[in-house]
């Protein structure tokens, strides 16, 4: 396996419409089971969240300021960690990094052991029901290292994920993470100066609690309206620590034992 | 607080009541087998075998349970095609691998009166992970996103390894004879006591992650733990204290103190894994705790940022909450806030 570009998604919001193309071509490409019919009254989203059987997802938000509506859209996705938190704790090996950098399931290998699903601190990655085994986005990694098509992917040579290549309106970009960081930024500078000051990067920064991600975004208001956290840190990062907590408990265990047998007379 | 339409943000826990079971379970065993091995080497035959016998059987159970809860149970050896030390989640099996056989073997010597030695070697084997065994399971539940667990993991481990010497020991007390529960007598109480402690710290240090284990299913569980545990103490040490007068009604209230610590060392597993799912689905666990975090942050980075009220208790529940990282120091450069650098 040769190593490649670290490849990634720059989902910018601001010119997201909402129409939900990049949620039916990733449901389509990866033969992904449907979820059922379920209206949720939720502006017009009727998707609810990224789960086993949503890789994409469009957020709708309505707010209301002084009469004036903003409509925001976003189609948020698995964040592909820097230090990915399902990837450390999976026991059997299933989640492995690929030569793009991306954060895969091994679906031969998963035993629906579950622990990658509270592990995520965005809430992506989960269990399909019927099925026991833990799914999520793989940035379609058997599209993006199909060579010889020379595509529109830029290196790599392989084609886009299904979802950029259907988006309308380049909302959702694929490139090596080092080019569409760099658009991000100019993106941002762009916004600021038309005057739209609420615009922000989120998972772009390489010092965030998760390493930076493979899939960042530019958002117009906080993350969390969005249905994002907005301090996101990988649970791992506090592992050392414990485990010393563990090795205390552990040796004052065994220290009540030795007292009990050997503190009294009977 | 802003939120997705009130929505969660992390997932909620897939893992079924097989896996608080479990942990019970767990512990039950690791404490077991280090009461065995203490009554081995200190010739308490009775105290020796109930706890070989209860220490094989729950890793047996517990074993089982951790199987049906996978989505895919015929794979469950594949948690053994690696060893990876950043998964808790692989720490314990390899653990459990051990302490399983280890186990096995001493109960079998104490069942058939076959090769004592090794049945000591094997005890003292499964005594030496039990530690590691009871405890394994506190981390495996702090490396999450899960908000409560994982802020919860200073004391998580002491509330595990209090509740397996607990339950152990009242599987001790509900067993062996007077005569010989002595031991289990005292690590009853000195269980409880380490498990009460974390318990209450749970509870009371952890600010707003610390209101599941205070309210709702997990709050009424391990207010009834806590309760059974309280008795299972008093019976313990009432129970030793009458042994040579009435010793029937001694032995009698000695084996209601050990029911009642094992009911309560399976309602603390089940009060801490409700808390962690009910702070899972209020997605303000999530959301308030890293908002503060960003605020203070900013506020250490901006040098204190002027009159701004500091980062908000963690109880704050304001509506308009601060701006974003980037935000902010748009913010600074526009109102001319004291501690920014120069525009290049």
């Amino acid at each position: 396996m040769s190593v490649a570009e670290r490849m990634g998604f720059f989902t910018d919001t601001s010119i997201c419409i909402g129409c939900k193309a990049c949620e039916v071509a990733c449901k389509e490409w990866n033969a992904i089971p449907t979820d059922g019919l379920d209206l949720l009254g939720m502006s017009f989203d009727n998707t609810g969240q990224l789960d086993a059987n949503t890789w994409r997802h469009v957020a709708f938000v309505e707010q209301t300021h002084d009469g004036d509506l903003r409509w925001l859209m976003s189609s948020d996705v698995c964040k592909h960690c820097t230090h990915a938190a399902c990837l450390d704790v999976c026991p059997t090996g299933s989640l492995f990094r690929t030569e793009f950098g991306t954060v895969v399931v091994q679906e031969d290998i998963c035993n629906g052991c579950g622990y990658c699903v509270p592990a995520c601190p965005y809430g992506v990655i989960d269990q399909r029901q019927g099925d026991g085994r833990a799914w999520k986005c793989t940035m379609c990694y058997d599209r993006i290292r199909a060579g010889g098509d020379g595509g529109r992917a830029g290196s790599g040579g392989g084609l886009m994920p299904a979802c950029a290549t259907a988006c309308p309106t380049e909302s959702i970009q694929y490139g090596p993470l080092d080019e569409l960081r760099d658009r991000a930024a100019r993106r941002l500078e762009q916004l600021h100066g038309e005057g739209v000051a609420q615009a922000r990067l989120y998972g772009h920064d390489p010092a965030d609690g998760v390493g930076g991600d493979g899939a960042f975004f530019l958002l117009l208001d906080d993350p969390e309206v969005y249905g994002l956290p907005p301090d996101p840190v990988v649970t791992t990062r506090d592992l050392p620590a414990m485990w010393r907590r563990a090795g205390l408990a552990a040796l004052a265990m065994a220290a009540a034992v030795v007292a009990s047998f050997v503190g009294g007379s009977s | 607080m802003k939120s997705y339409y009130g929505r969660q943000i992390v997932k909620t826990p897939v893992w079924r009541p097989d896996i608080p079971a479990y942990l019970f379970c767990g512990g039950l065993a690791a404490g077991s087998a280090l009461l065995a091995a203490g009554a081995d080497l200190t010739r308490r035959p009775a105290l020796r075998r109930s706890g070989r016998l209860t220490a094989l059987g729950a890793v047996a159970a517990g074993a089982a349970f951790l199987i049906h809860d996978l989505g895919r149970p015929a794979r469950f050896h594949h948690m053994l095609r690696v060893v990876k030390p950043t998964s808790p989640m692989s720490i314990g099996t390899w653990t459990l691998t051990a302490f399983g056989p280890a186990a096995g073997l001493a109960a079998a010597a104490e069942l058939t009166g076959v090769a004592p030695a090794a049945g000591r070697a094997a005890g003292l084997a499964a005594a030496g992970l039990a530690p590691a065994l009871a405890t394994y399971t506190a981390v495996l539940l702090a490396d999450t996103a899960v908000p409560s667990w994982h802020e919860a993991y200073p004391q998580l481990p002491f509330a595990f390894a209090g509740s397996a010497l607990a339950s152990a020991a009242g599987a001790g007390l509900l067993a062996a004879p007077t005569a010989e529960a002595g031991p289990a007598r005292r690590l009853a109480v000195a269980g409880a006591a380490m498990e009460l402690a974390a318990s209450h710290r749970l509870a009371s240090t952890l600010g707003l992650t610390g209101e599941p284990y205070r309210s709702g299913r997990a709050g009424a569980l391990l207010r009834a733990s806590q309760a059974l545990t309280a008795a299972g103490i008093a019976g313990a040490v009432l129970g030793g204290a009458r042994r040579d007068s009435r010793r029937r009604r001694a032995r009698l209230v000695s084996a209601l103190s050990g029911a009642a610590l094992l009911a309560a060392g399976a309602l603390t597993r089940f009060g801490i894994f409700a808390a962690g799912v009910a702070s899972t689905k209020d997605p303000r666990y999530t959301v308030v705790p890293q908002r503060a975090r960003l605020e203070q942050s900013a506020a250490d980075a901006g040098g204190g940022a002027g009159g701004r009220a500091p980062a908000g208790s963690a109880d704050d529940e304001r509506g308009a909450v601060g701006p974003g990282r980037d935000q902010l120091a748009d913010d600074r450069v526009a109102r001319d806030l004291p501690g920014d650098e120069e525009p290049a």
